[in-house]
């Protein structure tokens, strides 16, 4: 028995994104989930299954505000930014084992506004192992712990950081044609080249941004799905991947190899489709290097020639393979993925603001804590 | 060395005796007391025979450059004053990896390969670190 199509995308939801808000992120991840059930059609009420980021709002705070009167699933996929995809997974299983008709998933978030990156990861369980052995050396945020996995592949490969900021430059490009996109304002690779360093070999226009918001999508029973408001995108494979020695970079065996190389294979086979039919790709990019990685671990090209592959603008609009159309987490806003699930939603519905024509199939990945990795492909119904 | 403003350690029973080791100036590794597999960092089970029979070995404190980053922005306040500085993941001979700030190296000079050589810092009271500096 597979998860091959056992789930549809439904409804999506945003919050605006932004620098700077006084609200919860609470009322955040509740108004992008009411966008998101407005958008498939249904009442708050009609949710069955709720599957939230970590560290937000609870189920309890979903059957107060919605009304909900069944709650049949109250689950987490506590993968960092991975949980997103991975949580497609999760309510897919709950929805061919009959649990539940229509799954939410939710994410609000004050990345901005509230706690800073170097202060949330000291308080995370996952982080537990680094905060003893490796903070007090002075290696606490994300772009430090990554950054050896980057030198390690530009040392082993010959990966320039000029690649990497190929996929700077393409991803805001699209986030400058983006209504909801808090850095729109186009870069080059100067620029790129010119951004102060923060953890060499990543410098500042190689990193994420910080934002507040939220971001919610509704997946549902195939049969519910096809009387709903939206064109349903369908769930064509879907898998998770844990890397070797998760919660400490530094033992893995290969620093050059995610946990999405373990899901990856899992989730074209199920889906049955060739990496030459995928029309759009929205991949987790936390760091532009993680995008370089997992187009290797994805298998788009062989390991080591991720650098080669994202040259020449192939990741946008108009090159080989789309990439972050929305402007990701680069650029758009900091929602942990769930902003790349729902992007690829509009895109396959043909409702995207910078729509790669006629895009048919399409997959979105996660990627988070040290190196956990999801993916899901797509369909348009 | 009274106002230390970085982060600390909080060492739990099992792995108390690494920290231990390094306010003694010993780089010890847990080892598996049944099927002689070394590990790090300290943990409470061997993931090749799941014994959880462990005890301590002094590593030679020689290594090599695994990879690296030199960070140039401070994460937390207490670092503000070490920028930029070294981060160095390398290669131990027992068969593990550990991270430590490099001492008296160039940036510049780093090599995948490079041979390195342990030393220890008295950072506050109680509190050693490890370093490595050229071989």
């Amino acid at each position: 028995m597979s998860l091959r199509e056992a789930g549809a995308i439904t409804g999506v939801g945003e919050t605006k994104y932004l620098r700077g808000t006084d609200r919860t992120p609470l009322s955040l991840q509740l108004e992008a989930s009411l966008a998101a059930v407005r958008d498939a059609g249904l009442k708050p009420s009609d949710i069955d299954g709720l599957i939230p980021y970590g560290h937000g709002a609870v189920a309890e705070d979903f059957i107060t505000n919605f009304g909900i009167r069944d709650l049949r699933l109250s689950a987490t996929t506590p993968m960092g930014g991975a949980s997103a995809v991975a949580s497609i997974q999760c309510a897919l299983a709950v929805i061919q084992a009959g649990i539940c008709r229509h799954v939410l998933l939710s994410l609000g978030r004050t990345g901005y506004s509230g706690g800073r990156i170097g202060t949330r990861v000291q308080q995370m369980p996952q982080f537990r192992v680094i905060g003893e052995f490796e903070m007090p050396l002075g290696a606490i945020a994300p772009a430090q712990l990554y950054a050896p996995m980057a030198r390690r592949h530009m040392e082993l490969y010959g990966t320039t950081s000029r690649q990497f900021a190929e996929i700077a430059v393409t991803t805001r490009q699209h986030a400058s044609l983006q209504s909801n996109a808090t850095m729109r304002t186009p870069i080059t690779i100067a620029d790129h080249q010119a951004s102060r360093m923060i953890s060499e070999p990543l410098r500042l226009l190689d990193c994420s941004l910080e934002s507040d918001g939220g971001a919610a999508v509704v997946i549902s029973a195939p049969d519910r799905a096809r009387d709903l408001a939206k064109r349903p995108i369908m769930v064509m494979g879907v898998a998770e991947g844990h890397p070797d020695s998760p919660s400490a970079i530094t033992q893995r065996p290969d620093l050059t190899t995610l946990g999405l190389a373990k899901a990856a294979p899992k989730a074209f086979a199920m889906a049955g489709v060739t990496h030459g039919e995928i029309d759009v790709a929205e991949i987790y990019d936390c760091f532009t290097y993680i995008v370089l990685c997992q187009l290797e671990d994805l298998g788009f090209c062989k390991k080591g020639e991720g650098g080669g592959f994202v040259e020449n603008g192939a990741l946008g609009l108009n090159g080989r393979l789309p990439v972050n159309t929305h402007g990701g987490l680069l650029s758009q806003a900091h929602m942990a993925g769930m902003n790349h699930i729902v992007e690829l939603a509009r895109q396959l519905r043909g409702e995207a603001e910078a729509q790669v024509p006629d895009a048919e199939i399409g997959l979105v990945t996660g990627y988070g804590d040290m190196g956990d990795g999801a993916l899901a492909i797509m369909r348009r119904a | 060395m009274d106002a230390y403003d970085k982060l600390v350690p909080s060492p739990t029973p099992d792995t108390q005796p690494y920290w231990d080791g390094l306010n003694e100036h010993r780089l010890r590794l847990q080892r598996c007391a049944d099927c002689g597999k070394v590990r790090h960092y300290p943990r409470p089970v061997c993931d090749a025979c799941w014994s959880m029979n462990a005890d301590w070995i002094d590593a030679s404190g020689k290594g090599t450059v695994h990879s690296w980053t030199v960070t140039h922005y401070a994460f937390h306040p207490g670092f503000k004053g070490d920028l930029p500085y070294i981060l160095l993941t390398v290669d131990l001979p027992e068969g593990v990896r550990m991270n430590a700030r490099a001492r008296g190296l160039a940036a510049a000079d780093l090599r995948v390969g490079m041979p390195v050589q342990v030393a220890f810092e008295a950072v506050k009271d109680g509190l050693t670190l490890p370093v490595f500096e050229a071989a």
